[in-house]
């Protein structure tokens, strides 16, 4: 049981984790926009733990690079998929508007249609 | 029954556990948004639970599928988002 088994396992325990809480979170939270934030976050973080972890454990070239793209890829497309799920739900009028504080878009759509 | 396959029953129960509340609200969720979502969520866990496995077994096997679906599985998420119209309400 050396500093790399345990750290293999520290990395694993925490992706689960994330993983668990992304899970959770999207069961809980009252609102798409809220699931959102839920649903993205801590996923994409227990992915790169966990491909770090792999990483740890077989040190080799072609690992490290496959591990740069898969996590390259999931960095641009994530956000991407959030925020046009984002702008379909304002557009359709899934948000629940009695839970925002601040709502500028609302703001610029009516200044915009004054013009 | 060493500490990282211990570790690895820990992760697999906590990894089930994200799935399965995935797909509560697959089955909850009150419009296609909340639907689209949480498949996303659940390929996602999928991609993390397979690349834990390679880390605890120490084998590279089932990496070109981590690859293909890290990048292929976000794109019926986009296109459900992008083709929504305000009547497909459900």
């Amino acid at each position: 049981m050396n500093a790399t088994e345990i750290s293999i396992a520290v990395l694993i325990l925490v992706s689960g984790f994330l993983s668990m809480a992304a899970g959770i979170g999207i069961l809980r939270f009252p609102d798409v926009l809220t699931r959102l934030h839920a649903g993205t976050k801590p996923q994409v973080l227990g992915l790169a733990v966990v491909l770090a972890a792999m990483v740890v454990r077989e040190p080799v070239w072609g690992v490290l690079t496959s591990v740069i793209v898969i996590m390259t890829f999931q960095l641009l497309t994530q956000p991407m998929a959030a925020h046009m799920i984002a702008r379909s739900a304002y557009r359709t009028d899934h948000v629940r508007h009695d839970m925002l504080l601040v709502d500028e878009l609302a703001r610029d759509l009516a200044e915009r249609e004054r013009d | 029954m060493t500490f990282l396959q211990v570790a690895g029953v820990i992760a697999g129960l906590m990894f089930a556990i994200g799935a399965v509340a995935a797909l509560v609200r697959i089955i909850k969720g009150p419009s296609i948004l909340d639907r689209t979502l949480a498949t996303d969520v659940l390929l996602a866990i999928a991609i993390c639970a397979l690349a834990a496995e390679m880390a605890i077994n120490g084998h590279l096997d089932t990496l070109p599928v981590l690859l293909v679906l890290a990048l292929f599985g976000v794109v019926g998420s986009i296109a459900i988002a992008r083709f929504m119209a305000r009547q497909d309400a459900a």
